[in-house]
């Protein structure tokens, strides 16, 4: 009987270390050392500040981030911005508000309760503006994406020519980490695109660095709360659980000497 | 309940017991006659209780700022994560909380099976225990499809869809329970409505489970009768209640660690992109305590099959207390059933493993293999078993092996070594 065990499990076993095989050709995402993770993981302020304006310079052409108010720009555990900031950050974008008294719908400067602005009106103005692709909401697009951070960050970094053989129709763009390696976004992200205000040098690697920073922080923005809470809260439970171990054996003591 | 002869000490007390005996109940309660030998597999039972009384507290919660529409049911949630006060923690407390559920009823319908508590006289406590498991995947399933995610409405059109199997009225079910002509509005209301309607469902079904319990009282390890109250049992308070305790706050440490630190680490990334009924994700999985059964109806080719397939495999475990012919309980005493247990287990990773890889090639084997095994187990294994198997002498009380050794194998391997 233990035989037949050991013969099963052995064939398992095998069958496995196969599996394994067969799944090795998935691409590794490339990684880089994000603040956020680890038990007490915060997000580097400044990171988030240059990643808000590499979203707002660069990507917001085409994405929208339909969840974030610029309040939030100014909440704890955020950017961080100061509430001048924000509220010159908002008043330089209009939003359309109404109607008025006339029953007219009309354009003010954005205040701090306002959502981002969406790029397009619609769906389909969006498609159609990007050769038939929706270029996706990315308030929690951190969170939506098999892989997470690390591939929002791969993705930005990972255009390459196709490899021989590939051929990409008008508008396609090849991707090393793009499921089927295709994509529609062209590549966006260079060396001195914009102009950091505190003087980090502006590279592919650190902008991609700062916006996907940006995007976990809009996917999760009280990550650094859930942080701070869960460490105490298992330290407290460690606590109880050594008290109540040892009134447990100080009760149960009673019965055991009984027999 | 027959071991209640209490009386309250005061006037009134007494007046009131007469009339309602919620002191009485409250007394068999904490007097309770347990058996002393109970291990830590026996605390699920308890940490279960709290899993379902987490769910219906943060439940409550949750539905007092979630918005049951197809249109608003991906913003209100995102809502609820933002903006509402601590709402990121209570919904990850329900959503990591379904799984802890399940973690906890699994390895409390494996003590079970193990210790064979399912047999005589405690077959009904089994059978309400499946019941509450049936609508538990029920409710879990319903409650995945509200966030109204691309896996919640794409989990929810293959679910229903698998009812068109059934032959001539199938389709119509299917168009009923929709309430249209695909997965909408309609269908997230109705499963709002059921996914809030189910845990009080179960919660009635839990107190008929106890009720069931304290009439022959606990099984133990040993799998042997017990005098109770006597040398051989305990109060349930504060013995049990301690134990209870320390093993719920051990639980609660795991809990915390998926709500605190990867809270969407049991969750599939697909469903914090909203539904869109024009996209189809690449794999449709369901969450991971449904993956078993999901391997076991895509084994089978044929829709119907699969589906009947999927079904029997839950409801072949009603059957267990008539299929299992050994009148002995504990596998501690029974050599070979012991061996064929842990390959049950292995089975049901292994099925569980299989059901999240996609349907093809070496997984599709593995998965058929896995799913004839499975049911071989229960219909031709034990069955025969009880018949062949040589048993071990079970002792005479459950103070005699307390006696020998600590751990039960060792308590088996001490009578081998007394013979």
């Amino acid at each position: 009987m233990r035989k037949v065990l050991i013969i099963s499990l052995a064939i398992l076993l095998s069958l496995s270390i196969q599996l394994k095989i067969n799944s090795a050709e998935k691409v590794e995402l490339m990684k880089t050392d994000w603040t956020f993770k680890g038990l007490l993981g915060k997000f580097d302020r400044a990171s988030l500040q240059r990643g808000y304006q590499v979203y707002t310079e660069v990507c917001a052409a085409c994405h929208s981030m339909k969840y974030i108010s610029y309040r939030n720009l100014m909440e704890k555990g955020g950017p961080e911005f100061s509430e001048a900031q924000v509220k010159a950050i908002a008043a330089s974008f209009d939003v359309t508000d109404g109607p008025n008294a006339d029953g007219e719908m009309f354009s003010r400067p954005a205040r701090l309760s306002d959502k981002f602005p969406m790029p397009y009106p619609n769906e389909k103005a969006a498609q159609a503006a990007n050769g038939g692709a929706y270029p996706p909401d990315m308030s929690v697009l951190a969170k939506a994406r098999k892989g997470g951070v690390d591939y929002l960050y791969s993705v930005l970094l990972g255009y390459e020519d196709p490899p021989a053989g590939v051929t990409l129709d008008e508008g396609v763009y090849y991707n090393k980490f793009m499921y089927g390696n295709k994509i529609k976004m062209p590549k966006v992200l260079e060396d001195d695109l914009i102009e950091y205000s505190d003087g980090t040098p502006v590279t592919e690697e650190q902008m991609a660095k700062d916006v996907v920073t940006f995007l976990m922080w809009s996917a999760e923005p009280h990550l650094e709360t859930r942080h701070k809470m869960g460490f105490r809260a298992i330290i407290y439970l460690i606590i109880l659980t050594v008290l109540v171990y040892f009134s447990m054996k100080k009760i149960w003591s009673r019965i055991e000497s009984e027999v | 309940m027959s071991d209640h002869n209490y009386t309250p000490k005061s006037k009134f007390g007494k007046w009131f017991n007469d009339r309602l005996p919620l002191m009485s109940l409250a007394n068999h309660l904490t007097d309770y006659p347990t058996p002393k030998n109970l291990n830590y597999w026996w605390t699920f039972g308890g940490i279960l209780t709290f899993c379902l009384i987490t769910q219906i507290v943060t439940g409550l919660t949750l539905a007092m700022h979630y918005i049951a529409h197809a249109d608003m049911a991906f913003d209100s949630v995102e809502h609820i994560m933002r903006d509402v006060n601590y709402g990121w923690l209570i919904r990850y407390i329900h959503s990591n909380g379904a799984s802890m559920f399940f973690l906890a009823v699994y390895i409390h319908i494996f003590r079970s099976l193990f210790y064979g508590s399912y047999k005589s006289p405690r077959e009904i406590i089994w059978i309400l225990g499946i019941i509450i498991y049936l609508l538990m995947m029920a409710a879990a399933f319903m409650g995945y499809v509200l966030p109204w995610g691309q896996m919640s409405f794409w989990g929810a059109t293959v679910i229903t869809n698998l009812f068109s199997a059934i032959p001539l009225v199938g389709e119509g079910i299917v168009t009923w329970l929709w309430g249209g002509y695909s997965v909408d509005n309609p269908t997230l209301t109705r499963f709002f409505t059921l996914h809030y309607l189910i845990p009080f469902l179960i919660l009635g079904l839990v107190v008929l489970h106890i009720w069931a319990l304290h009439v022959p009282g606990n099984n133990n390890p040993v799998g042997i009768d017990i005098k109770k109250p006597s040398k051989d049992t305990v109060p349930f308070h504060p013995y049990i209640v301690i134990k209870d305790t320390f093993a719920l706050l051990m639980f609660m440490i795991i809990f915390a660690f998926f709500v605190f630190y990867s809270p969407n680490v049991l969750g599939h990334a697909d469903n914090y992109i909203e539904a869109n009924p024009l996209v189809t994700p690449a794999h449709i999985v369901p969450e991971w305590y449904l993956l078993p059964f999901y391997a076991i109806l895509r084994s089978v080719p044929d829709k119907l099959l699969g589906v009947i397939a999927m079904l029997s495999a839950i409801l072949i475990l009603a059957a267990l207390p008539w299929l299992d012919t050994s009148k002995i309980r504990s596998a501690v005493f029974r050599p070979l059933y012991r061996q064929f247990y842990w390959i049950l287990v292995l089975d049901v990773l292994v099925l569980g493993y299989v059901g999240a890889m996609p349907a093809e090639g070496l997984y599709l084997l593995i998965a058929r293999v896995a799913t004839a095994y499975y049911f071989a187990h229960f219909l031709i294994i034990l069955p025969l078993l009880g018949f062949k198997e040589k048993t071990l002498p079970l002792p005479f009380s459950i103070s005699e092996p307390v006696l020998g050794g600590s751990s039960n194998l060792s308590m088996a391997k001490n009578e081998k070594t007394r013979e």
